[in-house]
């Protein structure tokens, strides 16, 4: 593939229909919530665009977001746009290593600087002058604020560059935080999951591809047309919840008839993510379709939020026993107070000097 | 601070500081009223201040031919206001989720949609009063800034968690985060302003059942 074919002639390279891409389109309009009309805009600027350079950064990651990117519905056009980007550098996908690839890497940079995108996925540790990750001797941050500054635009793929992540997690050993907490000067869409969705980040390259700019997003950066709606308005169990009907555990009547999991630790009503729509695997299912609820992993600090399954009104820190502390020192109080009281009308009665009949005579 | 990190804070440090601050002042008031006592009575009685005391906890929560026209209406939208909000209160299950990881023990919800008719109705039951304290030239009268404050710490945490079972013009978490907030704003006002009556009422109206009740000289 040379860096001039256009994306339709990739495609149809590698046995995609005309009608089959125009189906994609379609798809791609009404994931992103555009009108039908748009739909052959799409079509229109896709197959005319140029392969576009993506430089993809690993920082620190579980690669579990390569591996659902990379595995998304083979062999269709989604994961075929994926493969229609001319990634420069990945270092868990390319063949190159060592030097020869952080070569790859700056050579992209070099050519392509100020049109290239970037990828990033993992969190940038900063504490101990980021020594916890480094590549070819370089640290993330480093890595990062050079590849930055020739980016158009830089997707932050996964939790962990979104929100810093798992890594960010209390006790945060490492100082880990977000692309978008040292990167100021770039448009950033985070694509949060963890994974993210496969057609999530598709659909921000075929926006990207077609208009040339990023999608609107929402106040996390995260692209709105996904985003939009919590798990809990889209989601099929949705009324059991309005009814009351809740699985108790995993296994009871409840749970067969497959009532709402909110008692089970459902983070679905806080949590914005467009799992309970697009699904997962070819959209075969999501997580609470097959019985287990939503952990929140698309929302900032999702780790740090309580257990997984205890459900949303649980407290996140032990209530009972303050309650009892206090009431035992509102007793305690309450009687120190009254025999302080006792005392003072005790000693004032002592005090009372009587007035007798003698002491009117004078 | 975002949404999750509020809210994480709201159930931990947050509910923790509101609960204490409500059990020690609730109780060191009630203890305290407690321990001022009565006098000793020297005179030998032919009755006891006990159960006149307790007949007037009943008898007060009452409707009786000698209510008037005007206390009608108190009586009733204050009995409206009052059990819709505790059936809202103790009867949704999200809040007996609460309940029992305090309390350790749980007991049956009423569905989602009585509720939000007990919510509503509490709700409506509130501003009656509020229109009703208004217009009225007697309760204007005995009305102070206090009596507002109260309404509104009150119907707080009733429309924003109905607005958390019905996200209109915000979203669930805002809508949850805000419920939140007026719960525990709630809970730390009551010691301290004449929300305190859901106890003090019961010892107020004892001793006025036992002054009253009382047969026998005081010495």
């Amino acid at each position: 593939m040379s860096k001039q074919d256009n994306l339709l002639e990739i495609l149809q390279r590698q046995g995609v229909s005309r009608r089959g891409f125009l189906k994609f389109c379609s798809a791609m309009a009404s994931l992103m919530a555009m009108p039908p009309g748009t739909a052959p805009a799409i079509a229109a600027a896709l197959s005319k665009a140029k392969r576009p350079s993506v430089i993809w950064l690993s920082f620190q990651e579980c690669t579990g977001c390569t591996e659902s990117l990379t595995r998304s519905h083979n062999p269709t056009v989604e994961s075929l746009i994926l493969g229609a980007v001319s990634l420069d550098y990945h270092h868990t996908l390319q063949a190159a290593s060592g030097t020869a690839a952080e070569e790859a890497r700056e050579h992209a940079m070099k050519e392509f600087f100020g049109k290239y995108l970037l990828i990033v996925d993992g969190s940038i540790p900063l504490k101990d002058n980021g020594v916890y990750s480094t590549i070819a001797g370089m640290t993330n941050l480093q890595m990062l604020e050079e590849a930055a500054k020739g980016a158009a635009a830089i997707i932050a793929v996964g939790t962990c560059a979104a929100f810093g992540g798992l890594p960010h997690a209390k006790p945060n050993p490492t100082g880990a935080v977000s692309v978008s907490d040292i990167i100021k000067d770039k448009p950033i869409v985070n694509v949060s999951g963890c994974p993210p969705i496969p057609v999530v980040i598709t659909g921000v390259l075929a926006h990207y591809l077609t208009w040339g700019t990023i999608p609107d997003l929402d106040k996390h950066k995260r692209p709105l047309s996904f985003f939009g709606d919590s798990i809990h308005d889209r989601c099929y169990r949705r009324p059991f919840y309005d009814q009351g009907k809740f699985a108790k555990t995993f296994d009871d009547e409840g749970a067969r008839s497959g009532w709402c999991l909110y008692e089970l630790g459902c983070k679905g009503p806080t949590t914005n993510n467009a799992c309970a729509t697009l699904k997962w695997n070819n959209g075969t299912s999501f997580p609470i379709q097959s019985g287990h609820p939503c952990l929140g992993c698309s929302e900032p600090d999702f780790w740090d939020g309580g257990s997984f399954y205890s459900p949303l009104p649980t407290p996140s820190a032990d209530v009972s026993t303050v309650a009892l502390g206090a009431a035992a020192a509102g007793v305690a109080a309450g009687v120190a107070f009254g025999l302080y009281d006792h005392q003072k009308r005790k000693k004032a009665k002592q005090q009372h000097e009587k007035i007798t009949v003698k002491d009117l005579d004078e | 601070m975002n949404e999750i990190e509020i809210l994480t804070w709201l159930r931990g440090p947050g509910l923790q500081i509101s609960v204490a601050l409500f059990a020690l002042g609730l109780i060191f008031r009630t203890v305290q009223n407690l321990t001022i006592g009565m006098s000793k009575n020297l005179a030998e009685s032919k009755g006891s201040y006990m159960m006149p005391g307790m007949a007037t906890i009943v008898r007060r929560s009452l409707f009786h031919p000698g209510t008037t026209h005007r206390g009608y209406f108190t009586m009733i939208a204050g009995y409206t206001f009052h059990i819709g909000l505790l059936v809202t209160l103790f009867f949704l299950e999200q809040h007996i989720l609460l309940f029992k990881s305090i309390l350790g023990f749980a007991w049956p919800s009423l569905p989602p949609a009585i509720i939000n008719i007990t919510a509503l109705v509490a709700i409506a039951a509130l501003i009656a009063v509020l229109l009703h304290r208004i217009m009225d030239p007697v309760v204007r009268k005995l009305t102070d800034y206090q009596d507002f404050l109260a309404w509104i710490l009150t119907i707080a945490p009733l429309i924003t968690g109905y607005l958390a079972m019905h996200p209109i013009a915000t979203t669930y978490q805002t809508a949850l985060i805000l419920h939140i907030v007026s719960a525990e704003v709630l809970l730390i006002a009551i010691p301290f302003t004449k929300l305190s009556h859901m106890v003090s009422i019961f010892i107020a109206r004892w001793y006025n059942g036992a002054l009253a009740g009382y047969k026998g000289v005081k010495s």
